[in-house]
């Protein structure tokens, strides 16, 4: 094993693996998290705790993290290259491992200009491929990104972000195995509605035996109301939300729209699971954790798998 | 004026490592005053580049390579020796890297690294082309400039946010990435790609401010 990571063991184990997502607050309350964990403990197997999402000020993504692990979850610190050169990256990302936190997941980030602090001087010092190759040249190599070298390494299971819908479409495989090569152990993709565009891309990474060399988490997330589904539609870039989808949720009364948007959430989940090549789930309900315990169990993946973790 | 500085001759070799012939063209404006892209640069070239086993198909200098349009009126005379060559090497600031490369359907090298501009951004007027990075990366992304025009300066792009062509920031801003992108696919050498480029050394830049004068 490369890490301590309870994700690793269940991925490696063979099992279907689910993760979730935690948004920390815009706030020093730590009560927000103890209460998110709640819903997430026991339903799934590791919690991205998000940093600084859509670029909007919020508590540390690794201090929310330790809260999380207080909780009894098992955390991925997510980072992205947005605020830090890579010297915060690296004192991060020894801090990380430092406090007994497993998994990292390594982004661009959402540009500053979308957040809300549109005046802040980004930093993009590294991109999410130059963070995946730092980080695993200090676990595997003990090397910092200068060439120095340190003692103890940080032991991470090192994730990266896919986005199977953004254009150009055929490059898309091609900056997967990017990631994969720089040293990606897995990836979690975009929210998927589209899942024939989905398995096409799939396909692609098939034909490549990209799924052989890493393991792929698909994106899903139940839609609360037909205005987020079109927001989503129209408004979030490199999103990909069919007509129909938002057409299922018009075909029921405005109040039994969550239900649907659920149910809809575990048809995609179980269509997903025919798809060769798909390691488990990512589920991001986000600021509606509430229904993860449903939707798991709907998608009939309770309980969840049990490993050793030293 | 724009200051350039010459690339290390083991970086352009490296750059034409699977070239055997190769048109130059140097720039007769700033890169001249910067010894960098002169007459005498465009000949010390040709010589050190056929030293190390290279053809070269014939060479330019253009007046301002800055110029976009003067470039392209410039290379239509020597059509012939452009396209028997396998790629361009341009021997001046990274506008004039990028002006080449929007006249020429063929790879074009950066031969120098744009240290400053002074303020000014050449002849090519419609905007931003070059950052003065200090360490030109447009050998890796087909001549467009992932500095001044990725939003988020990535040298392994694109990021998840580009959409119908357009950068994540706003519908008004082609994303540079894909632009490269359908230039590499255009050329066939989307290979170039599929390599990852290392982080940047932002100390020559002049966004490190006073620090790059050291
Ligand atoms: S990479 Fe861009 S910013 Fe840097 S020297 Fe070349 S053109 Fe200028
Ligand atoms: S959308 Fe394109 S231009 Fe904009 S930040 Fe992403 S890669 Fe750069």
């Amino acid at each position: 094993m490369k890490s301590n990571s309870k994700l690793e063991k269940i991925l490696e184990g063979g099992h279907f693996a689910i993760t979730g997502e935690l948004g920390p607050p815009a706030s020093a309350n730590p009560e927000v998290i103890r209460k998110k964990a709640k819903y997430l403990r026991g339903n799934v197997d590791a919690v991205n705790v998000t940093d600084g999402q859509t670029a909007v000020a919020r508590m540390a993504s690794w201090a929310a993290c330790l809260l999380g692990k207080e909780e009894g979850l098992e955390p991925t610190v997510q980072m992205t290259c947005r605020d830090r050169n890579r010297i915060a990256l690296q004192m991060d990302v020894l801090g990380i491992a430092a406090l007994g936190i497993n998994n990292l997941l390594c982004l661009t980030g959402d540009h500053q200009v979308f957040g809300n602090h549109p005046t802040a001087k980004g930093v993009y010092d590294l991109d999410s491929i130059q963070l995946i190759k730092m980080v695993k040249d200090m676990r595997d190599e003990k090397k910092f990104q200068c060439g120095d070298d340190m003692d103890v390494e940080p032991r991470l299971f090192i994730g990266a972000a896919a986005n199977p819908f953004a254009d150009p479409f055929e490059f898309r495989v091609v900056r997967l195995a990017n990631k994969v090569a720089a040293g990606a152990d897995f990836i979690q993709t975009q929210i998927i509605y589209n899942v024939e565009k989905f398995a096409q891309w799939m396909e692609a990474v098939r034909d490549r035996g990209l799924d052989r060399k890493v393991k792929i988490l698909a994106g899903v997330a139940p839609i609360k109301s037909v205005g987020a589904a079109r927001y989503m539609q129209t408004k979030v870039p490199g999103m990909d939300v069919p007509e129909a989808v938002i057409e299922r949720l018009k075909g029921v009364p405005k109040e039994d729209v969550p239900k649907e948007g659920i149910r809809q959430c575990v048809d995609i989940i179980n269509q997903i699971r025919e798809i060769k090549g798909v390691a488990g789930i990512h589920l991001m309900a986000i600021e509606w954790e509430e229904v993860v315990p449903e939707i798991v169990e709907q998608a009939g993946l309770l309980p969840r798998p049990q490993v050793y973790q030293a | 004026m724009l200051t350039t500085e010459q690339k290390p001759l083991e970086q352009l070799l490296e750059y034409l490592d699977r070239e055997k012939s190769v048109f130059l063209i140097g720039c007769r404006g700033c890169a001249e005053g910067c010894h960098t892209g002169g007459e005498q640069e465009v000949l010390d070239m040709k010589q050190r580049l056929e030293e190390a086993g290279k053809t070269i198909t014939g060479t330019s200098l253009i007046d301002f390579m800055c110029n976009e349009s003067l470039v392209r009126m410039t290379l239509q005379a020597h059509e012939d020796a452009i396209l028997s060559a396998e790629s361009l090497l341009a021997l001046c600031c990274g506008i004039g890297v990028q002006a080449t490369s929007s006249v020429v359907d063929k790879i074009v090298h950066p031969g120098c690294n744009t240290v400053s501009m002074g303020g000014r951004h050449g002849e090519w007027r419609e905007g931003e082309r070059c950052m003065e990075c200090g360490d030109c990366v447009l050998e890796f992304t087909g001549g467009i400039c992932p500095i001044a025009r990725c939003s988020k300066m990535l040298l392994n792009g694109p990021c998840g946010g580009s959409s119908d062509g357009k950068c994540e920031v706003s519908p008004d801003v082609p994303c540079a990435w894909q632009l490269i992108i359908e230039r590499l696919t255009k050329l066939g050498r989307l290979d170039k790609l599929e390599r990852i480029v290392a982080p940047k050394d932002w100390s020559v830049s002049l966004m490190s401010g006073a620090a790059s004068k050291r």
